[in-house]
């Protein structure tokens, strides 16, 4: 189906550069930011920023709820694994770093750390060994949590609860805006946080900030479509929100999904890895449920962690203030194989991307 | 982590689906947040499907991409 509907269509994307390059201006730079993973792994993977004019940047902002997730958290779900709990996460959050060791380490000690597809895996696991207790790692954003909040709210077995990492996109656009010399422009909002959650949250940035938003998809077609539609607004002086990936996201985003969101979870302050405390930006399972709330079940409750490393610079990789390879580690005492900095460490992280690509190459 | 793949619906049963992502993959995901029928594209992530993708729709943005560019006669800088 995608190749029929042109979704990578060389000779599309060749007419869609010549309209960015007509409605470019000639002597300014100017700088969009996307808020995901899989849209640097777009650009990246399709070299999407070679066919761009050398004045137009697009930087990466915190897209990465893997990298993003505190040290203390990771921390918390080592505790547990390392008192007999057995933990079950998502593949990319095994090798996250808390302050001490991540749960691959933990792993490696002799804890019982198990990679689940889904949540719904994990809560299999528990219903078949009921002599032991199960927590899951619930990280992700909006697209994510739905899924953690059905099983909250399917009434999981007793020897199963959850650390709920999950954390909120538009808080994390909103502090971008206030980065002092980011200078961003212009917003690409992610394509699947936006199938959940719909346009309306993103109607603040172009009428509070004057900020152009446009909501791409992640084919090479989507997001080249996004820039120009960017650079369209720009041009003309307006600022107005735009959805590109028209084919998934509904104005209204998933009713379904926000209702159990909705049910399961209470929003709250949240720490971010390499930004800090943002209000709002973070999903607590409402009192009905503590329960479930591995935190609150265990008592464990861990606030400092060591986030950033001596010498990584993570922190500056995550809000887009720095490119990966302007990070003295980048590729040398960080790699994928020996990762440093949380951004090396999914494969969604902006240095992970970046390893991975010509763009590498391009630093020696 | 929010990759999402588009899958069809082969069976239904309560608010299980399994799907089929292309070239014989098949699991069966949760489809309580979506409203399917067998024959149906859904949007996986982590085994939910999170949102239905409609084959209009999909030809719609064919048309969107096509209204857009044609809307682009003569741009200032």
């Amino acid at each position: 189906m995608a190749e029929k509907l042109r979704f990578r269509d060389p000779e599309l994307a060749k007419e869609i550069v010549q309209k960015i390059t007509l409605v470019t201006p000639k002597n300014e730079h100017v700088k969009f930011c996307h808020v995901c993973g899989t849209h640097e792994w777009t650009i990246t993977h399709y070299g999407l920023r070679s066919l761009l004019p050398q004045n137009v940047e697009v930087i990466a902002g915190p897209g990465c709820p893997v990298c993003i997730v505190p040290a203390a958290e990771i921390d918390e779900a080592v505790k547990l694994a390392q008192k007999g709990v057995v933990i079950t996460c998502f593949g990319d959050v095994l090798r996250v770093p808390g302050s001490r060791m991540s749960l691959l380490e933990a792993k490696a000690e002799g804890s019982d750390v198990r990679v689940v597809y889904s949540v719904s895996d994990a809560v299999e696991m528990a219903k078949h060994e009921k002599n032991k207790e199960f927590v899951f790692s619930a990280v992700g954003f909006e697209t994510t949590a739905p899924s953690t909040a059905v099983e909250a709210l399917g009434k999981p077995p007793a020897n199963f609860s959850f650390l709920v990492s999950h954390r909120l996109i538009p808080p994390a656009m909103e502090l971008l805006l206030g980065v002092g010399d980011l200078n961003i422009e212009g917003f690409i909002a992610p394509g699947h946080v936006s199938a959940i959650i719909g346009m309306k949250p993103y109607e603040l940035f172009p009428r509070v900030y004057r900020m152009p938003t446009v909501v791409a998809g992640f084919e090479p077609i989507d997001v080249l479509m996004g820039i120009y539609m960017l650079l369209k607004q720009r041009a003309e002086g307006i600022a107005r929100l735009e959805n590109e990936y028209s084919r998934v996201v509904k104005w209204e985003g998933n009713p379904k999904a926000l209702e159990v969101m909705e049910q399961a979870f209470a929003v709250t302050s949240g720490n971010w890895r390499g930004i800090g405390r943002l209000p709002d930006s973070a999903l607590k399972l409402r009192d009905e449920l503590l329960d479930y709330d591995a935190r609150e079940k265990y008592g464990v409750h861990i606030e400092q962690g060591k986030d950033i490393l001596l010498g990584c610079e993570c922190h500056l990789v995550i809000i887009g203030k720095i490119k990966p390879n302007e990070c003295p580690m980048f590729m040398k005492a960080c790699t994928p194989a020996k990762p440093i900095g949380a951004c090396m460490v999914s494969s969604e992280g902006t240095c992970r991307v970046w390893s991975k690509t010509i763009e590498a190459q391009r630093v020696s | 982590m929010c990759l999402a793949i588009p899958a069809l619906v082969t069976r239904l049963e309560c608010d299980k689906a399994q799907v089929d992502f292309g070239e014989g993959v098949l699991r069966d995901v949760n489809v309580t947040l979506v409203d399917v029928k067998v024959g149906d594209y859904v949007l996986v992530h982590a085994g939910y499907a999170i949102q239905t993708v409609d084959k209009e729709d999909a030809l719609e943005t064919l048309s969107l991409w096509k209204e857009i560019l044609a809307a682009e006669k003569d741009p200032g800088s």
